[in-house]
Formats: structure tokens, C-alpha cells, sequence
């Protein structure tokens, strides 16, 4: 660690509790993640506090970060699957501040990895928890507005009205559009929006040997998928699931059965397609340097 | 309470399907519908007729368990024979039974109907609801029961909002059919309707019920409807029943003064 690091430490002691919140309500937090881990898909209440951030920027992420991070912990923060994007370095950063602790990229030496809407594409481990940010936890909330009808649905495990949804799409695109959010069934019992992930990544979610935490600052829910638990994405017998296929490999470093982002690269329609997780893709690059990207570009 | 379902010789027909006994709902000091007791046998339709404000749609509400009675009770006969009280059920029973057995038909289809999705999702809600997971065959049930109700099938994918109110009404009709319950309750089924439409719409529900042997509770203050529909009425006035009998009977013969003035009130042409 350099001097600038040093003066920060030592600014930050006496300002900021361990992980920035109060003992107190990281404990309050903690039971609603233990209630949340015994009832797997049920949407745990909790007192949502302000954040130095605004809602929508992974407030209820923070939180649940927070309260399961120890001093020990290597933390890892992905936006959209990107270790360098503006949340993923900010949240970092706070937590570097406020707990201290270790930092990577690298998903394999993570133990708590917050993420926004991915899932890291190496296979997670029983060691790791994965934290999602969670704009809208209700799955149900653009099919009935009343929470009182909502609650009552999952009290009951009415879920009829969420296959009208894949009904509708059905009818109207001749194929389920719904490409995130995808809802899904966990353990057989509550209907879960597994947060903005692609559907790509909805099979991962399934027996996943990490545990799996979900948290909504603003909505003030807290979910969880403990680990080795089953997790079915909604579908219908004629129209089964499917996840997004895509016909190239990644333009940077070759990997196929990865999710690809799309990329722009001039105003003449050039683009590419490269992984959408950072970390897999520099680890996956061709070590003699050659960039698949160049080779791609002479053949158009 | 149920000693009579356990007593062999009487046919299942001939046992009420819902029965209501001193059936009470007060809102504060004020009476929605006072002491009433009715049976409704399997394939009856039962009209409900009275003025405005004289309790028809609280004891609608009251029977078909949308509202809480303060006192009284309904019984409701199930599929498997047995009697049931609808306030002792669970609500999840009740919601089952609700969306299986039962269909509720509003005077305004914007309460019956999802305006957002699609006809043949509005149609096709309650097989999903009961666990069909099967598009092609959700969607030709669909199709069916739009033909039945004379919507032409290439509107299947269209929302309701495009639909007439005489549309919206056999569409609303055609949703709580689909699961073929035994019971419909409906609240001024043709009410707000121009009267061609009207005609249409009651020579269909006469069809659907004849055809499907639904026992109906239906309320409205339209005589000549429940003239049309109806195989026994009663007449409520100020939250109490003053008269029933055979629909053809009251019509033609009222014996109560405020029931003479009621029939003595209908526009001839």
C-alpha cells in the first residue's frame, strides 16, 4: 500500500462502523437474510436504510454486502458483468474505504461477489456468496399493481397470472420475448424475479453451490436461493425454455457458450461481440497476443 | 348441520347446490340485505330483481363470498358431494373454488376482464390458473369458447380495450365459462348495453346456461330480463325480500303493492 492509502486508512477509522453500517442494523439484516435463506423465493421485509448512493445504483446490494462481509473477505463488485464499469469500481471502492477489505476481479479468489444483472461465468463455489442488486423484487408487479393481491398470490402460490405473461408474449412474438427478469420457480414452491440477469444466465442459479443473496434497497425486500437448491425458469410444455445462442464466438478471445455483448464500433454498422464478463475474457484471451478482433476485421 | 347429504334416497339433483340461511349484512348502522334465506338448485336460474339501492348486489356479494356477511351463513355443495360453509372454508379454498366452480360476471366487464392482455389470455387466465401448461392447447380452448360466445377467433389476440361493450361483455362471459363451473353469479349482465346488443347477449346467456345447465344467481333491476332468463325470482325492497316465486307467477300475478308498481312500471313499446 502507497501513503495516500495510509492517510485514507487512517481518515476512515474514526468516521465510518466496519462495511459502513451500524452494528444494529447489520444484525437486522442478517435475520432478515437467515429468514430469507430458510424460506427460499420468499421476499423478506426489512428496514431499508439510506445509502451515500442513490436508489437504482445497488443500494439494497450494498446492504446485504455489508452485513455478510467480515474482514477477511476478497471482495468482487461486476456491473453487467464488467469489473472497470462506473458501479462496479464506485462500490468497490466503497467498500475498500469503509471495511478494508481485499479486493479482486478475479472471480475464483472472490468469497462475497456483488453483482448487477450477471452472473460471473465461472462456475461459482461453496466458499462464495453471491450478491444480487435488485431494482423491482416483485416478479407479479406489472401483472397486478396491488401488493395486498401480490402477497396474497405467493401466500397462496397462485401463480397462474405470471404464464398469461409468457402467454401473451407467445401470441404476440410467436416465441417467450422475455430475455431478462426471466421468473422463476425456486424450490418448488415461491414464483422469484431473479433480478435484470439475462436468461442466459437463469440456469446457473440451479444447484448453484454458492449461496445466493438478493437485495432491493428501495423496494426494502430481501431474497435468497441457498445453495443446492432448485431453480426452474417458467415455460410451457410446447414452448420450453431456451437461453440465447449466439452464432459467433467472442471477437476478443475466442470463447463460445459465453454471453456476448454487443459492441459499436463506427457509424458504418461495424460492431462486435465480446464477453460481457471481463474477467473471463482476459483470462481466456489467446496467450501469443494474436486478437481474434483483427482477424475478424480483415475478413468483413 | 349437514345430517340430510348422509340420507341415500334423495338424488344429488334434488339437494341444493347453494343454500343461504339468514344471511345479514349491515355497512355501520345502515342494512345492505336483512335475514334472507334461499336455495338455488343445480341448473336454476335464480333472478334477484328490486330498485336501486335495495340490496340486490350486497346479497350477491354476501352469496358468492366477495363480502362478509355480518350474520347468516352460505352452504355450498362441491363437486365431491359435500356441503360446505363458504365463511368455515380457507380463503384458499375459497379463491380455488372461486376461479374452478363459480364464475362471476360484472355489469361492467372493465372489472371481470385484464384489459391488458390479450382475449384469448383473458380467456385462457383460469386453465393457467388450475395448472394448464400448455400453449397450443390453452390457446384452442381459447379459440372455442370465443367461437361460443360469437367473437370471431381472428380477434383472439387482441386487446379488450379494442373490443365493444356488447364484446367485452361475451368476453367476460366466455373467461368464467372456460373452467365449465356449475355456479355463475352475475350483477346486470346486459346493463349499459344498446338493446339490440342486449337481445343478442340474453339469447346467448339463455343458450350457455340451457346448453352448460349452470345454475345462475342473477340480479338486475330489468324485469324483462329476468323475465327472459329466469326460472324463479324474488323481489327485494329496502334490504329484505317481500316476494318470490315462479318468475311467470310474479310477473303476471304480484301480489305485494310495491311488486305491482315495480311490473306496472315496465315502458311498453
Amino acid at each position: 500500500m502507497n501513503e495516500t492509502a495510509a492517510i485514507d486508512a487512517k481518515d476512515a477509522a474514526p468516521v465510518y462502523n466496519f462495511a459502513y453500517l451500524d452494528e444494529q442494523t447489520k444484525r437486522m439484516i442478517r435475520r432478515a437474510l437467515l429468514k430469507a435463506v430458510a424460506i427460499p423465493g420468499y421476499q423478506v421485509p426489512f428496514a431499508s436504510r439510506e445509502m451515500p448512493m442513490p436508489y437504482g445504483w445497488g443500494t439494497g446490494g450494498v446492504q446485504v454486502t455489508a452485513s455478510v462481509l467480515g474482514p477477511d473477505d476478497v471482495l468482487k463488485v461486476i456491473d453487467q458483468g464488467a469489473d472497470d464499469t462506473t458501479n462496479a469500481v464506485a462500490i468497490r471502492g466503497f467498500f475498500e474505504k469503509t471495511a478494508r477489505v481485499a479486493t479482486t476481479t478475479v472471480t475464483e479468489e472472490a468469497t462475497v461477489i456483488q453483482t448487477r444483472h450477471r452472473i460471473p461465468e465461472t462456475r461459482l463455489g461453496a466458499n462464495q456468496i453471491l450478491v444480487y442488486q435488485v431494482p423491482i423484487p416483485e416478479p407479479l408487479r406489472y401483472l397486478e399493481p396491488r401488493e395486498v393481491e401480490t402477497r396474497k398470490m405467493h401466500g397462496l402460490a397462485e401463480y397462474g397470472l405470471m404464464h398469461v405473461k409468457l402467454y401473451e408474449d407467445i401470441a404476440k412474438h410467436g416465441h417467450i420475448a422475455a430475455t431478462y427478469a426471466y421468473p422463476v420457480n425456486v424450490n418448488g414452491r415461491y414464483v422469484m424475479d431473479p433480478s435484470p440477469i439475462p436468461k442466459f444466465d437463469n440456469p446457473k442459479m440451479d444447484d448453484c453451490e454458492a449461496l445466493q443473496l438478493f437485495g432491493a434497497g428501495r423496494e426494502k425486500r430481501i431474497y435468497a436461493i441457498p445453495p443446492h437448491t432448485s431453480v426452474v425458469s417458467l415455460d410451457f410444455e410446447d414452448h420450453p425454455f431456451k437461453v440465447q445462442e449466439f452464432s459467433e464466438p467472442c471477437a476478443l478471445c475466442g470463447s463460445r457458450g459465453v454471453y456476448l455483448d454487443e459492441v459499436i464500433l463506427d457509424d458504418r454498422g461495424g460492431r462486435m461481440f465480446v464477453c460481457s464478463d471481463t474477467d473471463y475474457c482476459e483470462r481466456h484471451r489467446p496467450e501469443d497476443g494474436t486478437a481474434p478482433v483483427a482477424v475478424w476485421e480483415e475478413e468483413r | 348441520m349437514n345430517e340430510h347429504v348422509e340420507t341415500p334416497p334423495v338424488a344429488i339433483e334434488d339437494l341444493p347446490l347453494l343454500r343461504a340461511s339468514g344471511l345479514t349484512r349491515f355497512y355501520g348502522d345502515r342494512i345492505g340485505c336483512r335475514d334472507i334465506s334461499l336455495s338455488l338448485w343445480p341448473g336454476e336460474v335464480l333472478a334477484i330483481v328490486g330498485e336501486s339501492g335495495s340490496g340486490k348486489t350486497t346479497l350477491l356479494n354476501c352469496l358468492a363470498s366477495r363480502l362478509v356477511p355480518t350474520a347468516g351463513c352460505v352452504e355450498y355443495r362441491m363437486r365431491d358431494g359435500t356441503v360446505r360453509d363458504l365463511f368455515r372454508m380457507s380463503e384458499a379454498e375459497r379463491r380455488v373454488l372461486m376461479r374452478t366452480d363459480w364464475g362471476f360476471v360484472h355489469q361492467n366487464p372493465i372489472d371481470g376482464l385484464r384489459m391488458s392482455v390479450s382475449a384469448g389470455a383473458n380467456v385462457g387466465e383460469r386453465l393457467m390458473a388450475v395448472g394448464a401448461r400448455h400453449y397450443g392447447k390453452i390457446r384452442g380452448e381459447a379459440e372455442h369458447w370465443l367461437e361460443r360466445v360469437e367473437i370471431a377467433t381472428d380477434r383472439i389476440d387482441d386487446d379488450p380495450r379494442a373490443f365493444s361493450g356488447g364484446m367485452r361483455q361475451r368476453l367476460q362471459i366466455a373467461r368464467n365459462l372456460v373452467t365449465n363451473p356449475r355456479l355463475v353469479f352475475m350483477d346486470e349482465p346486459t346493463g349499459g348495453l344498446d338493446v339490440s346488443v342486449q337481445a343478442r347477449l340474453l339469447d346467448l346467456i339463455r343458450q350457455l346456461v340451457a346448453d352448460l345447465g349452470l345454475a345462475v344467481v342473477l340480479v338486475t333491476h330489468d324485469l324483462a330480463v329476468a323475465r327472459l332468463l329466469s326460472h324463479r325470482m324474488m323481489v327485494m325492497k329496502g334490504g329484505v325480500i317481500i316476494e318470490q316465486g315462479l318468475t311467470d307467477r310474479i310477473l303476471d300475478d304480484p301480489r305485494e303493492p310495491y311488486t305491482q308498481l315495480l311490473v306496472s312500471s315496465i315502458l311498453q313499446v
